[in-house]
């Protein structure tokens, strides 16, 4: 085995955004997320990425603004520190080493320089035990600081950040844990505890979930695991305490909000509805339905304008004043949901897979952005726990990424299976893919496989799945036979079955004139043309599970791998077996644009890869323990740009990039040195006004002017020159261009202009010693014509003078002119040009 | 916010006929209108000039229609016994006809005497044709003999005695005064040129010969007997083209609709088939009440004239184009509600402060009340009779949409008795339909877990559920025969299907090579 010491497997886009609440920033400009073990700053109204703070080691499990400087925030860690970032350059500023692991932290603008940690109480053997701990931050100017300065404040609270808050401008703390509400008065160092029951009578759940506290006034918010929301009131006193109860949600309620003058609080929950309580006028509610998944946080930015909620799908949702969405963050939705295999669309290049339920993503890899969900089952989603829903299970492109099939399945335990295929044909209008034909019931049970007929020329598009109901179907593209349709839609073309097994796979090759399909031992060989069984092949014992053809010059091998941990390649020119070896291989994968495939082997625990050429006895690249766990889902993405690496091990990745998915539902790929080197390059150099968001029009633009700029930068020193000039020229226009009747005195005048031409020689610094001199030969020059200027009756003789004879021109004209002349006028011609 | 996704309405593939173009064409006809004639209709001919009077040849008369007449305007009855193929000459003013009795009378058609009478043949002339210069008339007799006669002298031109049994069937050519076409019993068809004594051209056509047709080209022939039509390429010699058998009595008439475009045929088994002359595939079919012996259209297909057996003359009239137009064309006008929207077309100015309203979207009401989870008042909604009658497939839509949701058994539950027997009323209507049995299946057997206390109480209900358990039986029984059936052919296939070898290579140790026959169906088609 080769070493392959350049070639390394990275985590690939995609962190979780819904891990922490976010935070909207005073001017509501900008908000910030808890990403993996970085921060994000986000547009809220481009929803663009503006920043990453990267810098924490560990998980960041908290971001707060700073509350005595609010362009500053705080953010908490696993790894035990909290850094203070300025967030509109995307600098650090200050390092805080604490030296427990924060699971979540508060602050409070009455308490200065004073944060609250959740932590894990050291003393106690149970790592279970959490403890609420105030941190004195160091006042010191050093970069990296150590906190000393701890003191416990509660003991025994819970490490969701919901389930503490800071009451009425910081006077009390109020903390929530299973079934008991304990509040904290820093004042009288004292704290209250209220219990609950249980259950009630009604068979609710008590449990406290959430806690939020009125800005203004002595009341406290909780959520309940039975969907009630209980305001506290009175609770400075042990046994006075009343509480009201408000019940909408009929599950829990994870998150609590109240606005910043406290006449609303918001809630949500697992239904995915926002719902608006009037403060002291209950009755009143406004919903915002259907806002796509379960609920998990919500946030209201400091002016009260816009509220944001996080969800369970991996997406942050910005409400304008609680009636429009005006923007939606997503992430990649990943989950144990995912059925399908990873996908590449030809078209955009995204990664397409099945995230939110009854929906399939489209998510671009280079930008790390997820582009859009396509509506699949297009149905109202009912979000109830124990419904069965509708799932895509499969889904497919052809070649050219015009049409796009997918399969829905609904398995309920009474009923028997629900199953639609439906095929979608991209719109080139909409550019996206709209239904063309729904087939209801195409196959009486699960479809195992579907594969399109993978020709360029795709004039003739043809479909195969295969089904557990022991049959395969061809599905064509035919005209319309009626009168009353309005375009082509799907049919079924031909149905094959052999000896009443089941079909598990099936692949086309690459020219498209060979269908293999896997009757569990017996691999079939059918031509699509003429629907003839051409041949057959099998390798017991054991079924095969998976199928690929080669491509280009491995054209004629026919890969497949067993249950029986077999990897066989057969020749289909002699129909003999070429070789077969012993591995357990989970998948087997073809790079569309090489001869090269890849083979993920699950071993003890972990998974190998294997990238081979089908004619060539050694593989090209192979690397133990990729990852722990079975890799089931892997796909070659085409690269935009081919890599020139000359280096024969990594080769391989030179026309395509290697994603896969592991077990643990983390998206993976490999990269050589030499790229990460060019990208690390390249995000240096896209540093961005963060004024600008990062639009593609600003990229547009943006690209275009700064290759003015260097065209500009490259032309002369008499740019230099020209540069220095709009601060001269700004007096000298003002002078020029008053009419001359309201001009004040001349001597006024001149102190004043002479003035302004000594801040410019200060101002240029860069100047070379040449230009100096011309300055100044310039400014005694501009002297002159000061003393002449009584004779010049009027500033549009500039303009007349460029025409007129050289005798009346003075000096600082003949100047003006000749720098005029020598000026480049080619950015302008450029610039029309485009 | 994505907004509510309105309940899917399945579109049900649509059962029985296939709506095409053709079938469009061919239905746009009215009612017929039947005339009771004297005998068997044997012979229809149109009148080459406007208006395109016909002439319907029945036992011993020919009446003669007018295109619009429910009366005959004209008949000729000076025939001794029964009449025979009367023919009108090109110019619309010469008639001819054959009889029983051998003698072939020539007609004027606005007079009522014969103007001449051919005698000579020895049996009854069947067959009876101008020639495209008018002056002669082409006959064809039960004495295997067919002739030309000269109009003016009423003279015998020529004999040919090549057939060897009944002449039947024939057609002179309208291009070429010399050339004409015989088909006879004896199961060929003969092109004649008068120019020289036999015939040019002979097609066996493998059965009696019952009509024959010529294309307005005449490269084509088309010839009619025993259950085949044929088709002859002429200018190849009399090559077959196309045999064509969709008929499973003789075929005893052929016609072509005006552009030439399709080919009709009609026969015994009371069948007109219209076939398209590209590809010779069947593109509708009529029906008619008994046995059809003959088959007219008038120019630009304005009727379709067909006599029968029973002596029933079926003339269908072309619907109006315009009237049809017109209708549609009103009912697309006339909105079902009318909305003025003020201001609709205004530009925004650029001061212009814009409110924008979101859209609103319509809603069904069922979708309305799913929205708000009412479930059960919307299968209320779902099971009004207006719907449940005219579109079940909403109906469908609604109860699949409750099951999706969980809360079908909430919606079936708690309803009356009215409520209950509408309910099974539709379960009785709908069950035994393929496209709607797998839901309401699950539907049926909650009604029956959560009304199985009640049985008993209501007659109505009970006797509803007797009906539907009676009807669930007998599904049960004819699938059972279909699958016996479906077995059988299965077996029939088989042996009659030629075993297929796979082809295998002689190699392979390793390659455990299976012989197999790969069991392929015809596709079933489920796609909506």
């Amino acid at each position: 085995m080769v070493e392959h010491g350049d070639i390394r497997v990275v985590h690939c886009g995609g962190s979780k955004l819904n891990f922490r609440d976010p935070v909207i920033t005073h001017d509501s400009r900008f908000l910030l997320c808890a990403s993996g073990e970085a921060v994000k700053v986000f547009s809220t109204s481009t929803e663009e990425c503006i920043h990453e703070l990267r810098g924490h080691t560990g998980l960041v499990t908290g971001v707060l603004l700073r509350p005595s400087n609010h362009l500053q925030v705080y953010s908490s860690s696993l790894d035990g520190t909290v850094r203070l970032w300025d967030f509109t350059d995307g600098i650090l500023i200050k390092t805080c080493v604490i030296g427990y692991p924060i699971y979540s932290f508060y602050a409070s603008a009455k308490h200065e320089n004073v944060i609250f940690i959740v932590t894990s109480m050291p003393s106690e053997k149970r790592a279970e035990r959490f403890q609420l701990v105030a941190v004195h931050l160091p006042q010191s100017g050093d970069q990296l600081v150590e906190a000393r300065e701890l003191s416990a404040v509660l003991s025994g609270v819970n490490p969701n950040p919901a389930a503490i808050a800071f009451g009425r401008g910081g006077e009390f703390i109020a903390s929530v844990n299973d079934l008991q509400l304990e509040v904290y008065f820093f004042k009288k160092q004292k704290s209250y505890r209220f219990f609950l029951k249980e259950d009630n009578k009604k068979g609710g759940w008590n449990t406290f979930t959430c806690v939020a506290c009125h800005p203004k006034d002595d009341c406290i918010a909780t959520g309940h695991e039975d969907g009630k929301i209980r305001l506290w009131r009175n609770f400075n006193h042990k046994k006075e305490y009343t509480y009201s109860t408000l019940h909408w949600h009929h599950s829990a309620v994870s998150s609590l909000c109240f606005t910043p003058e406290g006449t609303n609080l918001l809630s949500g929950g697992v239904e995915s509805v926002l719902i608006q309580w009037r403060y002291k006028q209950e009755s009143e509610r406004d919903f915002l339905p259907r806002l796509g998944a379960a609920i998990t946080h919500i946030t209201v930015s400091p002016d009260g304008s816009l509220f944001c909620t996080s969800h369970s799908d991996n997406k942050i949702t910005i409400i304008q004043s609680c009636v429009k969405v005006s923007a939606v963050i997503q992430g990649l939705v990943k989950g144990d949901s995912i059925r399908t295999d990873l996908m590449m669309d030809p078209r955009s290049k995204a990664l397409v897979l099945n995230g939110k339920p009854g929906h399939l993503q489209f998510y671009s890899l280079q930008r790390d952005k997820l582009l859009y969900n396509l509506d699949i089952v297009q149905q109202e989603y009912i979000h109830e726990s124990g419904l069965q829903q509708f799932e895509v299970v499969k889904a497919a492109f052809d070649a050219s990424g015009l049409w796009l099939a997918t399969v829905e399945e609904r398995h309920q335990k009474a009923a028997e299976l629900e199953l639609n295929l439906k095929l979608w044909a991209f719109d080139e209008q909409t550019q996206s893919f709209v239904l063309n034909t729904t087939i209801s019931a195409p196959h009486d049970a699960q479809i195992t496989a579907m594969s399109f007929r993978q020709t360029a020329d795709s004039q003739t598009t043809l479909l195969v799945s295969t089904s557990k109901d022991g049959h395969f179907k061809a599905w064509q593209l035919a005209a319309p036979a009626h009168t009353e349709d309005e375009g082509p839609s799907w049919l079924c073309d031909f149905v094959g079955a052999y000896h009443g097994l089941v079909p598990e796979c099936c692949s086309f090759s690459a020219d498209g004139s060979l269908l293999a399909v896997a009757f569990q031992e017996v691999v079939t060989v059918w031509s699509p043309a003429t629907w003839e069984l051409l041949t057959t092949l099998s390798q017991p014992p054991g079924a095969v599970s998976d199928l690929c053809f080669g491509r280009l010059s491995c054209s004629k091998y026919l890969l497949g791998t067993t249950a029986s941990n077999l990897l066989c390649c057969w020749n289909l020119l002699t129909c003999s077996l070429e070789w077969s070896t012993s591995m357990d291989v989970r998948r087997l994968l073809v790079d569309p644009l090489s001869e090269n495939m890849a083979a993920f082997c699950y071993q003890s625990g972990s998974t190998d890869l294997f990238v081979f050429k089908p004619s060539e006895p050694r593989p090209l690249f192979s690397r133990k323990a990729v990852c722990s766990g079975k890799v089931t889902q892997a796909v070659f993405a085409p690269r935009e740009e081919m890599l020139e690496s000359c280096e024969e091990s990594s080769q391989w990745l030179n026309r395509s990039q290697l994603y896969f998915l592991t077990q643990q539902m983390d998206l993976m790929t490999f990269t050589t040195k030499a790229e990460e080197d060019r990208l690390l390059a390249s995000s240096k150099q896209l540093v961005i006004d963060d004024t600008v968001a990062m639009t593609p029009f600003y990229l547009l633009l943006g690209k275009h002017r700064q290759q003015q700029q260097e065209h500009r930068d490259s032309d002369s020193s008499l740019w230099a020159e020209r540069t220095a000039l709009p601060q001269t020229s700004a007096s000298i226009k003002e002078l020029l261009q008053t009419p001359a009747h309201v001009l004040p005195s001349t001597s006024y005048l001149c102190s004043m202009f002479v003035q302004s031409l000594l801040i410019s020689v200060s101002d240029v610094r860069e100047e070379k010693a040449h230009a100096e001199e011309e300055m100044e030969s310039e400014k005694e020059e501009e002297d002159s014509e000061e003393e002449m200027e009584s004779s010049r009756s009027k500033p549009e003789l500039v303009a007349a003078a460029t025409e007129s004879d050289a005798p009346a021109l003075t000096k600082a004209q003949a100047r003006e002119l000749r720098r005029v002349r020598k000026l480049d006028h080619s950015w302008l011609a450029g610039l029309l040009d485009s | 916010m994505a907004s509510f996704k309105p309940t899917k309405i399945q579109v049900y593939p649509k059962l029985g006929e296939k709506v095409t173009q053709d079938t469009l064409y061919w239905k746009n006809y009215k009612a017929p209108v039947q005339i009771k004639e004297f005998g068997a209709v044997t012979s229809i001919d149109f009148s080459p000039v406007t208006p395109h009077n016909f002439a319907v040849t029945a036992f011993t008369r020919i009446h003669i229609y007018g295109p619009f007449s429910q009366e005959p305007v004209k008949s000729f009855t000076r025939f001794k016994d029964t009449a025979y193929c009367g023919r009108f000459r090109s110019d619309g003013q010469l008639l001819v006809a054959g009889c029983e009795d051998s003698v072939v009378r020539l007609f004027d058609v606005s007079g009522k005497v014969a103007l001449r009478l051919f005698k000579g043949h020895t049996k009854a002339v069947h067959l009876t044709d101008f020639t495209s210069d008018r002056y002669q008339i082409l006959t064809g007799s039960d004495d295997y003999t067919c002739r030309l006669w000269d109009i003016p002298n009423a003279t015998e031109l020529t004999t040919y005695r090549e057939h060897t049994d009944y002449i039947r069937c024939g057609v002179t050519s309208k291009l070429n005064r010399d050339l004409f076409i015989t088909g006879s019993y004896d199961h060929t068809v003969k092109l004649f040129d008068a120019r020289v004594e036999k015939s040019v051209i002979t097609m066996d056509h493998g059965q009696p010969v019952e009509s024959v047709l010529l294309y307005p080209s005449e490269g084509l022939l088309v010839s009619a007997g025993g259950r085949h039509v044929k088709v002859w390429d002429l200018l190849k010699g009399g090559q077959p083209l196309v045999s064509l058998k969709n008929h499973h009595k003789t075929v005893t008439s052929l016609a072509l609709s005006s552009n030439g475009q399709r080919l009709l045929s009609a026969s015994l088994d009371r069948h007109v088939k219209v076939y398209s002359t590209t590809n010779y595939k069947v593109v509708h079919n009529f029906d008619y009440a008994a046995s059809i012996l003959s088959l007219a259209l008038a120019p630009d297909d304005e009727s379709i004239v067909v006599g029968m057996t029973n002596s029933i003359l079926s003339i269908k009239h072309r619907k109006n184009q315009e009237d049809s137009k017109e209708i549609a064309g009103q009912q697309r006008r006339r909105p079902s509600y009318r909305v003025f929207v003020k201001g609709k077309n205004y530009v925004p100015k650029q001061d212009d402060y814009l409110v924008s309203k979101p859209v609103k979207e319509h809603l069904a009401k069922y979708d309305k009340q799913l929205r708000r989870f009412n479930v059960s008042k919307a299968l209320d909604t779902a099971l009004e009779t207006w719907i449940r009658f005219r579109k079940p497939e909403i109906t469908m839509a609604v109860i699949k949409e409750l099951d999706r949701r969980g809360t079908l058994k909430n919606a079936l539950a708690g309803r009356d008795e009215r409520g209950l027997s509408q309910l099974l009323n539709f379960l009785i209507g709908n069950f035994v339909d393929a496209r709607f049995t797998p839901v309401l299946v699950t539907a049926a057997e909650m009604i029956l877990d959560i009304y199985q206390s009640i049985i008993g109480q209501s007659p109505l209900v009970d006797r509803q559920l007797l009906r539907l358990q009676d009807l669930v039986e007998k599904e049960i029984d004819y699938q059972k025969e279909l699958l016996e059936v479906l077995g059988m052919l299965d077996t029939m296939f088989a042996s009659s299907l030629p075993r297929k070898e796979v082809p295998c290579s002689g190699i392979g140790k390793s390659n455990g090579l299976t012989q197999g026959e790969p069991s392929t169906s015809k596709p079933q088609l489920q796609v909506t």
